[in-house]
């Protein structure tokens, strides 16, 4: 698992309270993982400001799991 | 362009507001404004009591206020006004009297914080101003029948209300409407030793901010033409609510406080200033 994954990992698990075997790549931060809708702006600017990176909101709407959020940082990192 | 100012982010503590109880209405988080105005109170000694609407706000309020030792923590919806007499009844039972009050909460529909004012619907507009502004007189009138010694009653604007910032349109028209209403509300209740005041904070990354178009360039834009050459803290704007509400500021009502980094007072951007952009897919 690359470190970017293991950071967001640790931030979902952190800010959703959940346990780290629910937090697969494929887990849906509202279907799996019980967030709310605040949780997914919490989470947007949490992965913002700990990556140092900008997520506008045409594509937050489109990151509802774990891998969605890991492959568009990665992507804004490599970029 | 880095930030060449000190920020401030520590909370002082004291004996200020040491005896003073007062309600906070609009945290959401801990990124909110309103809560960094309720630790720089408590820090002083404050006694708060913390208002919440619905279940996802409640439980991201209640461990905060469990945090300054706040046993009050109440459910209100600003448009429906038995749930607003409900707060004041607990609270005049529980206190008794009230010395101060802390309005952050605004409301508009997110499709109508982009775009142009022009466009903003009759529906949305009653109800951006009903939440955002009308609210404000509303726990004013209540606050102020429990604050038979005088008091200081404190709500949050947005240099938006005195000239056009982008996206944030009929919020704009809200917050004028509401620093007019801050100077009618410190005329009906000045005699009564009841001060009214508000803040003009820079902006900050908060849940509400959230909401509004571009604001990662609205940011940053402050932070590279404020006269501090960055942006404020909700520690920040904290100290000045607090210095608001506690008899430091006994000589001061109707007064809209810019807590911005000196961003009001330019009018161009500064020469050095790099060029940006929006970010966009």
């Amino acid at each position: 698992m690359s470190d970017i994954a293991e950071q967001v990992k640790q931030i979902v698990i952190e800010h959703l309270g959940v346990e780290e075997s629910k937090v697969t790549p494929e887990a849906s931060f509202i279907d799996d993982l019980g967030a709310d809708s605040l949780d997914t702006v919490e989470l947007v600017m949490a992965f913002e400001e700990k990556f140092g990176i900008e997520i506008p909101d045409d594509a937050a709407e489109k990151i509802t799991t774990v891998k969605d959020a890991i492959e568009y940082i990665e992507k804004q990192k490599a970029a | 362009m880095p930030d060449v100012t000190p920020v401030t982010s520590a909370v002082a503590t004291g004996t200020l507001m040491a005896g003073k109880r007062g309600l906070i209405m609009g945290v959401a988080n801990d990124r909110s404004i309103a809560w960094g105005i309720a630790r720089a109170c408590a820090a002083q000694g404050a006694e708060i009591a913390f208002t919440y609407q619905g279940e996802a706000l409640e439980k991201r309020v209640r461990p905060l206020a469990e945090s300054v030792g706040s046993r009050l923590v109440l459910p209100c919806d600003v448009t429906d006004d038995p749930s607003v007499d409900a707060v004041f009844e607990r609270l005049a039972g529980e206190w008794g009297a009230l010395d101060f009050l802390v309005h952050a909460i605004a409301w508009s529909d997110k499709d109508q914080l982009k775009g142009h004012y022009v466009d903003t619907t009759r529906e949305n507009f009653l109800r951006t101003l009903d939440i955002s502004c009308y609210s404000f007189t509303a726990l004013c009138r209540r606050a102020a029948a429990l604050m038979p010694n005088g008091g200081s009653l404190l709500t949050l604007t947005y240099l938006g209300a005195e000239r056009v910032m982008p996206h944030y349109n009929v919020m704009g028209v809200a917050k004028a409407a509401l620093e007019a209403s801050v100077r009618y509300l410190a005329a009906d209740l000045g005699a009564r030793g009841i001060r009214v005041n508000a803040i003009s904070a820079g902006p900050i990354r908060t849940l509400a901010a959230s909401g509004i178009g571009d604001f990662r360039y609205i940011l940053k834009w402050n932070q590279y033409n404020a006269p501090l050459k960055r942006n404020v803290t909700i520690e920040e704007v904290g100290g000045a609510g607090m210095y608001l509400l506690s008899d430091l500021a006994s000589g001061v009502t109707g007064e809209v406080h810019h807590v911005d980094c000196g961003y009001h007072v330019v009018g161009m951007k500064a020469v050095d200033a790099p060029d940006i952009t929006v970010v966009k897919d």
